[in-house]
């Protein structure tokens, strides 16, 4: 079979002829007369897509569900040949450049090497301090900056950039959806649990503002002081006094605040009463599943797990979003001219399909990318947030996140 | 939503036998069609006779059963199995899979060329269309398209074949004689069906995302009108327009809008929309008897079919099938 005679993955190859006597090139076609070349056909142009990442460390030999090396890398390398096939119409033509950080190398330093070669698109997968410094690094130069995978809200408030959108959810997003949910399910007492880190209590910082907004109750804080026993696996024992710490609280939901998943998988089954556990393990809130197959998001698991090899995770997803905002704004613009694009994310008319049955687009007050959220338990979806019923008015989806009247971002 | 649905099914069994007792009853065994129903997570198709709307047979086939259609004399049922990548050819007679097409990989919709032999295939995971010849089994030709390619028109001369790529977003205009791409026109996001008027000189293209339907000019290959939903008490993000069809006289559209659980009647010469039928639960895909005078559709999150009296504009029944249903085609004879 002629399918067999080349990869699936390589358009150019298609486009080469390889595909076999019968395969012709439709790369080869002048896209003429459609109502869009009605304008001049622009020329074939090539946009380079910056990433950087810093990879995770090797993992120990007995951990099973180690983040894979290519976390993120993988879907913005799908994102760009999704945006090559559909380049080959538009004679638009997309390429990565990737710098993996490691100790030699800052965040800052790969920018200006990126941008050194002409690159103005970055996107990162860091933390959110390399996220500013490299967004203030590169002001001025007319390159914008795709956030993947900081959820921090202050990027999004006080700290936000002109120069930067967030595709990842921020962490109120994030908590917001489980607020929704449990609301709908009518629980209401939550038995709040915080891990040691800044992210900790950030996320619990988040989720006390979403119980605020949404009327849940907190009827218990605690902070989690017992280590990394999710880390610890198997082979220790249940840790008695981690266990009666649950004790004496009146709750219907206990939600942890780990987001290093040190500990939260260690106290579901564990709880002195039965109760079951969300937040950051057990019932969570994110972008993407493996058992998301709505919307289209069957074929986008297939593609992935055929290109990678593996199983599609948030972060890829992130990524990928954030890839395929460029090429999408430059095929609704009909140019990849980054200045006409920098301006074009944050426009309402730009949307970007993204396997969520709606179109996302950017918010124009903190360029957060609007979109629905998932909320999953480890082998299932169980809901998709914003639920029914609640309202906004501009959008459904305007309910989860910080909101145009209180948000503290300022675009210089 | 739901409960609007129970009340109109319920509604139905008056309507039903209304209707059965003044329209049918004159048209004798002629109209007795049967109608194929793909369940996607079924692995099955479900058969129903189109006079006494029961279900008479329920047929295995491959994996993730899509696309379906009939050959031209109605022998034939074909079915896209698209997670075995291939498509299952039963016989009508017997329901048994006789023999399967190499379709390239992921198979999700195809139509049946004019002389009944090639088979044009969009598959869906590969970017490209898939020319089969049927007879032989042989693949005539690859199209490389856009992302995801899913809807497949093909014009009423068999000249032109239009595949809707869902990530792409663009409908692509393909020369059935050179097999090659000779326009691409952009529509709006996600475009999932594609259908000729019976005149050959427009096209609709339904925009699931997106919302619309647009009307392409064949010649002029532009978009000259876009068609917009508006439902009460429906939140405008679940209209999500897919399966189209248009009536033989070009006088009537009607547009599954999927998440809405509703079936838009149009006006299809001033692009009006009329009404909105209430079916079940994500409606997907649409299918006319030859004489027009039933439209099925195929209502996945319900795992049933809704059955519209075309020239009334009501749904008189709803008839339960199996696990998600997807694609419907009713045979010629």
């Amino acid at each position: 079979m002629l399918a067999s005679t080349r990869s699936p993955l390589a358009p150019l190859a298609l486009a080469l002829g390889l595909g076999g006597p019968w395969c012709l090139p439709a790369a080869a076609q002048e896209p003429a007369r459609s109502a869009e070349a009605a304008a001049p056909a622009p020329a074939a142009t090539e946009t380079r897509v910056g990433l950087i990442y810093r990879p995770e460390p090797a993992p120990s030999s007995y951990d099973a569900e180690a983040a894979p090396e290519d976390e993120g890398v993988a879907g913005a390398r799908m994102a760009i040949k999704d945006n090559n096939t559909t380049g080959r119409f538009t004679k638009q033509t997309y390429t990565l450049d990737e710098i993996a950080l490691d100790a030699t190398k800052s965040a800052v330093e790969a920018a200006r090497e990126l941008v050194g070669r002409g690159i103005k698109f970055l996107v990162l997968a860091l933390p959110a301090d390399e996220v500013l410094t490299v967004a203030d690094a590169v002001k001025g130069e007319g390159v914008t900056v795709f956030n993947t995978a900081a959820p921090d809200d202050r990027l999004r408030g006080a700290d936000c950039r002109r120069n930067v959108f967030h595709v990842v959810p921020s962490r109120a997003m994030q908590t917001d959806a489980l607020a929704q949910f449990f609301t709908l399910m009518r629980w209401r007492k939550m038995f709040l649990i915080i891990g040691p880190q800044d992210g900790d209590r950030l996320y619990a910082e988040a989720f006390r503002n979403s119980a605020r907004k949404f009327n849940l109750k907190i009827t218990a804080e605690k902070p989690w002081t017992f280590g990394p026993l999710a880390k610890a696996r198997g082979d220790t024992p249940t840790r008695s006094e981690a266990m009666v710490f649950t004790r004496g609280v009146d709750y219907d939901l206990a939600i942890v605040a780990d987001e290093a998943n040190d500990w939260g998988d260690y106290v579901p089954f564990r709880t002195v009463d039965p109760r079951p556990v969300a937040g950051t393990q057990g019932l969570i809130a994110t972008t993407w599943h493996p058992t998301l197959e709505t919307w289209g998001a069957a074929q986008a698991q297939n593609r992935f797990r055929r290109q990678a090899g593996r199983l599609m995770r948030p972060l890829d997803y992130q990524a990928w979003a954030a890839v395929r905002s460029i090429g999408e704004a430059a095929t609704q613009k009909k140019t990849v001219d980054p200045a006409v694009l920098a301006p074009y994310f944050a426009d309402p008319a730009f949307s970007l399909p993204a396997y969520k049955g709606v179109s996302l687009t950017y918010r124009p007050w903190d360029h957060q990318l609007r979109q629905p959220v998932i909320v999953v338990q480890p082998k299932a979806m169980v809901s998709v947030a914003p639920e029914q019923g609640f309202t906004h008015q501009r959008t459904p989806l305007d309910t989860l996140g910080i909101d145009l009247p209180e948000t503290a971002c300022k675009f210089p | 939503m739901s409960r609007g649905f129970r009340a109109n099914a319920s509604g139905s069994v008056v309507a039903w036998a209304l209707l059965a007792a003044t329209t049918l009853a004159g048209t004798g065994s002629a109209s007795a069609y049967t109608v194929y129903v793909t369940n996607e997570k079924g692995n099955s198709v479900s058969v129903i006779d189109s006079e006494t709307l029961a279900v008479t047979g329920t047929w295995k086939v491959g994996r993730r059963p899509r696309g379906v259609t009939t050959s031209k004399d109605g022998k034939e049922l074909f079915v896209c199995a698209s997670d075995d990548d291939r498509i299952d050819v039963l016989d009508t007679s017997t329901g048994k899979v006789v023999r399967s097409l190499r379709s390239g990989p992921d198979p999700e919709q195809f139509i049946l060329g004019p002389t009944g032999n090639l088979l044009y295939v969009a598959n869906e995971d590969d970017s490209q269309v898939t020319v089969i010849d049927v007879e032989k089994n042989k693949v005539m030709a690859e199209v490389p398209v856009g992302v995801e390619p899913e809807g497949m028109g093909l014009s009423p001369d068999g000249k032109i074949l239009v595949n809707t790529s869902e990530t792409t977003n663009m409908a692509h205009f393909i020369d059935t004689t050179t097999f090659q791409v000779i326009d691409n026109v952009l529509v709006d996001a996600r475009p999932r069906f594609a259908e000729f008027t019976a005149d050959g000189k427009f096209l609709w293209v339904s925009a699931e995302v997106g919302g619309t339907v647009s009307i392409i000019d064949v010649a002029a290959r532009r978009v000259v009108k876009k068609i917009t939903f508006k439902i009460p008490s429906v939140n405008d993000e679940a209209i999500q327009p897919v399966g189209i069809r248009i009536t033989k006289d070009g006088s009537k559209a009607f547009v599954a809008l999927g998440p809405a659980n509703r079936i838009a009647v149009i006006d299809a010469k001033t692009h009006t929309v009329e009404k909105y039928l209430p079916v079940g639960q994500r409606v997907w895909q649409l299918a006319f008897t030859p004489d027009q005078k039933l439209l099925f559709s195929t209502n996945g999150s319900s795992n049933d079919i809704s059955v519209v009296d075309v020239a009334a504009e009501k749904v008189v029944k709803s008839i339960p099938v199996g696990l998600l249903p997807w694609g419907v085609a009713v045979s010629p004879n």
